[in-house]
C-alpha cells in the first residue's frame, strides 16, 4: 500500500537509512517578540503528521508548512495555545501532540519514574538493612591489590 | 559467481555455527571432552565464512554487480568507491552480515584470550554465542539474503541514500554495532555460569576486560551517530530520543551499570544475581532494538523497511534466547548467596544506588520508547511521546546520580569511612559552586535554574576524582590502570554534562531570509550573505552559498552551507557548514530560495557542543584503559572461601 | 524465591505486547482518525472543471458520499485510479473528489486521460481543506452518511477489497440509518 507525499523533499522522509536530509527554514517574524515566542515554542511541540518524528518547525515538507500558516494565523487571531492544540487535535488526534497530554491513559507513563525510584528506594534500603545487619559477622578480609 | 560464493559460505558459517553451540554446550553437559575441545575449530570455521561471505558482498559492491539485488538497491555507478565499500552496510541485510561478522569476531577474540579459563567453562561460553550466531545467521538466510539475484540484472542501481554518503557512514555503524554486539561475551559469560550452576569471584574479574571494552565501543558507537546527526540533518540537533537512537542508548545504560556491578561482584563476591540480571539485559536490550529497528512495530524515521515476516522471526528468536536465559536466572540465581557485609556509607552502598539509578534511567526510556506500541496493543489509543518527556523524566534519575557519584568514589570497601573525605569534599564542592555559577551568570547574563546544577555537578566529579590520584601522586603511590581508567572515565562524564547543560541552556537561533549583501546579527557574531552559486559534485548538483561571519567587527571564516540534489534518487540535502570559534559551534543551513536570489538561512550558535562527543571519547578512552589492567588477567589469590549457603555444585 | 521469575514473567509480557504490534503493524503509520463519528468539515470549493462554481458540502446532504483526496503528483492514487472508476460504474456512492495542492491544468489532462471517476471535483490549492479533513498524505478517502458524519477513513490506495468488505457494507446495510 503506496502511500505518496506531496512533492518538495518526497525523499526525506524515507522510511530507510537515516533520519531527515534537508532542513526546514523558516523566517517566519511575527510583529509581537511574544507572539514569536509562543510560535517557535508551539511549532516545536506539534509533530509533523508525514516525517513523524520530526516537530512542524523542522520538517521540509509541505504539509509542515501549511500547519504552520495554520498556527502563525491562529496566533494573530488571538488564539491561545491550548486553543490551537485543541484545534490541530481535532483534526489530526493527540498523536500531533510530542507531548502527551496528562490523562488516565498515560498516566502510566507520565507516572512510571516516579513509581520507579519509590521502587528503587525500597530495594536500596532492604539491601543495605540486611548487609549492614550481616557487618558484624563478616570477617573476611579485602584484597588490597585487585582491580578497584 | 562471487555471489553464490558468499551465500554458499553463509550457509556453512550456518552449519559450522550450530556445531559450535551444540559441542560447546553438549559437550561440557555430557562430560564429552572431544567436544569441548572441537569448539575452537567451529568457531575459527565460522569466522572465516562469515569473512568469506562478507568479502563476496564487498567485492560485489566494488565491481558494481548490479545482478545482485541488494547492489543494485544500494549502490550506483557514479557512487564513489569508497561509498560502494560502505554501501555494504547501508541497508538492512548488508547491516545483518555486519552484526555477524563482528559477532564472529569478538568470538574469534573470545576464543584467543580463554586461556586462562577452565576449558569446560570456556567451551560452554563459545557454545552460548554459537547460539547466537547461528539464530542471526539463520535470520540472515531464510529473510534478508543479501545474494538474491536479479535476472534480468539492473542496468543501473538505485544509488545509496544521499543521507549515508558521507563518510560518518564508514565509521557509525561498525563500531557502533562492536558494541552493541560486544556485549553478547558478557552475556555468555553469565548463561555459562548459569549452565554451570555456579558463579565466583574470578567469574567476574574474567568477564570484566570484555565487558568494559564492549561498553567502550558503544560509547564511540553513540557518539559517533549522535555526531553524524548533527553536521548531517542541519540544524544543530544531536539527540532526538528517537526509537532507533534509543535501543543503542538503553544497552549503554544497562551497560554501565554492569560495569560497575561487576566491580562488586569481583572485589565483595556481592550482587551475584544482581550482576547476572543485568548482564543478560544489556544483550537482551541490544537484541530488542536490533528487533524493534526491523520489524515495523514502531515509527520512526530512522528504522529499516519494516516488513512483519521479519518482525515474527526476530521475535521467535527473542523469546528463545532471552526468554532461556532468563528462565536459567530463575533457576540457577536462588543458589547465589553470600554473607558479605557493608554500611550505608560504604562503595557498595553507591554502587547499589547507582545500578539502581542507571536501571531506573533505561527503564523510563524503555517505557517511552515503547509507550506507543503498549498503548496500541491495549487498545489504548495512539501515545506520542517525545522528547518533551524523556528529558525530564531522564534527569529525574541522573541528577541524583550525579550527585552521588562525586561523593560515591570516596568511599572505602566495606566500611565507608567517608568522615575521612568529607573536608575536601566540601571544599570542591564549594570551588564548583563558584566556577559553575560564575560560569553562568559570569559569561551569559540568563540562566534556567538547573544550568548551575548541571554546571555544578559536572566540575564537582571532575575535581573528586582528581583528588585520589593527586593524593597517590603526592605520596609517591603508582596509580593502577584500572583507577586511572576509572578517574578518566568519570571526568568525561563530567565534562559530557559540563557540556550539555551548556548547550541546552545558552544555545541561540534564529532563521532569517537574506538578500545578497543582508546582514544578520546572532548573539555576538554576524553575518552577511554573499549569494550562491552553482557547484558539481559527483553524482549530485549543488548550490553553494557564500557567508561571511564576523565576531564583534573580526573576521571569522566565510562558510559556505549547500544544498544538494542528487541525481539518482533526486534527493535534496543540506550541508550544513559549521566552524568551530572561540569554543562555540556556529552552523548555517540554507533553507528555500525564496526568489530574487533572497535565501532563508538558519544560523544557530552552540557553545561548547563539541566537548560533549569529546567527552564521550574520552569516557570511551577511560574504560579501554581499565579493560587494558592486566590484573585482570590474574586469578584471585586467594580463592574465596565457602560461605553459608554459598551456591551448590551440580552440573 | 518467586522474585527471581519476576525478570521471566516481565518478559514474557513484554512479548505477548510486541507479538500484538507485529500484528497491528502494517497499519504503522496509520493514525486512527478523530473524525470518525463526527460531522464532516463543510466546505465550498472552486470546482476543478469550471473555476467559476462551486462544490458544497450542503448540496451533499441526504446522500451517502466518498471523498477522495488525490493528486496528479502521487502515485498511490494512480494505483487506485482503476478502483475509483469501478466504484464510479456501479453507481451505488458517488465520489467528491479533493484535488490536493495540484495543478488545475495536469488534473485535467489526468482525468481526460484515465477517465473521471468523480462526480465533481473540488481544488484544495492552499491546503486548508485538506487540513479540516485531517489529511497528511495521498489518497485518502472518507465515507460520509447522509447524516454528514465521517464514518470511515481509507488511508493509502484504495482497493476492490476494501470497497467489498468495508464500504459497501456500509451503505446497503443502513438504509438511513447512521452506523
Amino acid at each position: 500500500m503506496q502511500r505518496a507525499i506531496p512533492p518538495v523533499l518526497l525523499a526525506a522522509c524515507l522510511i530507510l537509512g537515516l533520519p531527515r536530509a534537508a532542513c526546514a527554514v523558516d523566517p517566519t517574524e511575527l510583529p509581537d517578540p511574544a507572539l514569536q515566542a509562543r510560535y517557535v515554542a508551539l511549532t516545536h511541540e506539534l509533530r509533523c503528521m508525514q516525517c513523524q518524528n520530526e516537530s512542524l518547525a523542522d520538517s521540509p515538507v509541505g504539509l509542515a508548512a501549511d500547519l504552520r500558516r495554520e498556527v502563525r494565523e491562529q496566533l494573530l487571531a488571538g488564539k491561545t495555545d491550548d486553543q490551537i492544540r485543541s484545534w490541530m487535535s481535532a483534526r489530526y488526534g493527540d498523536f500531533i501532540l510530542f507531548r502527551p497530554r496528562f490523562s488516565l491513559r498515560n498516566a502510566w507513563l507520565w507516572g512510571a519514574p516516579g513509581i520507579l525510584l519509590l521502587v528503587g528506594a525500597l530495594v536500596c534500603w532492604r539491601v543495605v538493612r540486611n548487609r549492614t545487619i550481616l557487618l558484624p559477622s563478616d570477617h573476611e578480609p579485602l584484597e588490597e591489590d585487585g582491580p578497584s | 559467481m562471487l555471489p553464490e560464493l558468499g551465500h554458499f559460505a553463509l550457509i556453512l558459517a550456518l552449519l559450522l555455527a550450530g556445531l559450535q553451540a551444540f559441542f560447546g554446550i553438549a559437550g561440557p553437559a555430557f562430560a564429552r571432552e572431544r567436544w569441548s575441545n572441537a569448539v575452537t575449530f567451529a568457531v575459527a570455521g565460522q569466522a572465516v565464512m562469515v569473512a568469506t561471505a562478507a568479502a563476496c558482498l564487498i567485492t560485489s559492491f566494488v565491481n558494481e554487480d548490479f545482478s545482485v539485488a541488494y547492489v543494485a538497491e544500494n549502490s550506483n555507478s557514479a557512487l564513489p568507491l569508497f561509498y560502494r565499500v560502505a554501501a555494504m552496510w547501508g541497508a538492512h541485510e548488508g547491516s545483518l552480515l555486519l552484526w555477524i561478522l563482528l559477532l564472529a569476531g569478538w568470538t574469534v577474540a573470545v576464543a584467543l584470550g580463554s586461556g586462562r579459563l577452565p576449558p569446560r567453562f570456556a567451551a560452554r561460553v563459545l557454545g552460548v554465542l554459537g547460539v547466537v550466531s547461528f539464530g542471526f545467521l539463520l535470520f540472515t538466510l531464510a529473510t534478508s539474503n543479501p545474494f538474491l539475484r536479479l535476472d534480468p540484472p539492473a542496468p543501473d542501481g538505485r544509488d545509496l541514500n544521499p543521507i549515508l554518503q558521507d563518510p560518518g557512514l564508514a565509521v557509525h555503524p561498525p563500531i557502533l554495532y562492536t558494541g552493541y554486539v560486544g556485549f553478547s561475551v558478557a552475556f555468555a559469560f553469565a548463561c555459562a555460569a548459569m549452565l554451570e550452576g555456579k558463579l565466583d569471584q574470578n567469574w567476574a574479574r574474567w568477564t570484566r576486560p570484555w565487558t568494559t571494552s564492549a561498553w567502550a565501543f558503544l560509547t564511540c558507537g553513540i557518539a559517533l551517530g549522535s555526531f553524524w546527526a548533527y553536521y548531517e540533518l542541519g540544524w544543530g540537533g544531536f539527540w532526538f530520543w528517537d526509537p532507533v537512537e534509543n535501543a543503542s542508548f538503553m544497552p549503554w545504560l544497562v551497560g554501565t551499570a554492569l560495569v560497575h556491578s561487576l566491580a562488586v561482584t569481583d572485589k565483595r563476591g556481592l550482587f551475584k544475581s544482581w550482576t547476572l540480571l543485568l548482564a543478560i539485559l544489556a544483550f537482551s536490550l541490544s537484541l530488542l532494538g536490533t528487533f524493534l529497528v526491523r520489524s515495523g512495530v514502531l515509527v520512526s524515521v530512522h528504522s529499516f523497511a519494516a516488513d512483519p515476516t521479519r518482525g515474527i522471526f526476530i521475535l521467535a528468536f527473542l523469546i528463545i534466547m532471552i526468554g532461556g536465559a532468563l528462565a536459567l536466572y530463575a533457576w540457577r540465581a536462588p543458589l547465589l548467596r553470600s554473607s558479605a557485609g557493608f554500611e550505608l556509607g560504604a562503595r557498595e552502598s553507591f554502587l547499589l544506588f547507582n545500578n539502581v539509578l542507571l536501571v531506573i534511567a533505561a527503564a523510563t526510556v524503555f517505557a517511552g520508547t515503547l509507550a506507543p506500541l503498549i498503548s496500541d496493543a491495549l487498545k489504548l489509543g495512539t501515545l506520542s511521546v517525545g522528547p518533551p518527556y524523556f528529558n525530564p523524566t531522564f534527569m529525574v534519575s541522573m541528577l541524583p546520580l550525579m550527585a552521588l557519584l562525586a561523593v560515591g568514589i570516596h568511599a572505602n570497601w566495606k566500611r565507608g569511612r567517608l568522615k575521612d573525605s568529607e573536608r575536601m569534599l566540601l571544599l570542591t564542592l564549594l570551588a564548583a559552586a563558584v566556577l559553575g555559577c560564575g560560569f553562568a551568570y559570569g559569561l551569559y547574563s540568563h540562566a534556567s535554574v538547573l544550568t548551575p546544577v548541571g554546571l555544578t555537578l559536572g566540575v564537582w566529579i571532575v575535581l573528586s576524582s582528581l583528588l585520589d590520584p593527586i593524593d597517590r601522586w603526592r605520596r609517591g603511590l603508582t596509580l593502577p590502570r584500572a583507577v586511572l581508567g576509572m578517574t578518566v572515565a568519570h571526568c568525561g562524564l563530567a565534562l559530557a554534562v559540563f557540556a550539555l547543560t551548556t548547550v541546552q541552556s545558552f544555545t541561540l537561533e534564529r532563521d532569517v531570509a537574506l538578500a545578497p549583501g543582508g546582514t544578520a546579527t546572532v548573539g555576538s557574531y554576524e553575518f552577511r550573505f554573499g549569494g550562491v552559486k552553482p557547484v558539481q559534485g559527483p553524482n549530485y548538483d549543488a548550490v553553494a552559498g557564500s557567508v561571511t561571519v564576523t565576531r564583534h567587527g573580526a573576521p571569522v571564516a566565510v562558510m559556505s552551507p549547500q544544498k544538494r540534489s542528487y541525481w539518482v534518487q533526486h534527493q535534496v540535502t543540506s550541508e550544513t557548514a559549521i566552524r568551530v570559534d572561540h569554543g562555540n559551534n556556529v552552523l548555517l543551513a540554507l533553507g528555500e530560495d525564496l526568489g530574487a536570489g533572497r535565501w532563508s538561512i538558519r544560523i544557530q550558535i552552540r557553545p561548547l557542543v563539541s566537548l560533549v562527543w569529546i567527552a564521550a571519547f574520552i569516557m570511551a578512552v577511560g574504560g579501554a584503559l581499565a579493560a587494558s589492567d592486566r590484573r585482570y588477567r590474574t586469578a584471585r589469590a586467594l580463592e574465596s572461601a565457602p560461605v553459608e549457603g554459598a551456591a551448590g555444585q551440580p552440573g | 524465591m518467586t522474585r527471581f521469575l519476576l525478570p521471566l514473567a516481565a518478559f514474557v509480557l513484554l512479548a505477548v505486547v510486541l507479538a500484538i504490534g507485529i500484528r497491528h503493524s502494517p497499519e504503522k503509520g496509520v493514525i486512527a482518525s478523530p473524525l470518525l463519528g463526527k460531522p464532516a468539515p463543510q466546505f465550498a470549493l472552486p470546482s476543478l472543471t469550471d473555476p467559476a462554481q462551486q462544490v458544497r458540502s450542503t448540496d451533499l446532504k441526504g446522500h451517502w458520499y466518498l471523498f477522495n483526496v488525490w493528486g496528479t503528483w502521487c502515485g498511490g492514487c494512480r494505483e487506485e485510479h482503476e478502483t475509483l472508476l469501478q466504484v464510479h460504474h456501479a453507481g451505488v456512492v458517488p465520489i467528491i473528489g479533493l484535488d490536493w495542492k495540484d495543478d488545475d491544468t495536469q488534473a485535467l489532462g489526468w482525468l481526460t486521460q484515465l477517465g473521471n471517476p468523480y462526480q465533481s471535483v473540488a481544488t484544495d490549492h492552499s491546503g486548508r481543506e485538506a487540513i479540516e479533513w485531517g489529511v497528511y498524505g495521498a489518497p485518502e478517502t472518507f465515507l460520509v452518511n447522509p447524516q454528514g458524519i465521517v464514518v470511515y477513513k481509507h488511508i493509502g490506495a484504495l482497493t476492490t477489497d476494501t470497497w467489498t468488505r468495508e464500504i459497501l457494507p456500509r451503505v446497503s446495510a443502513t438504509a438511513g440509518g447512521s452506523s
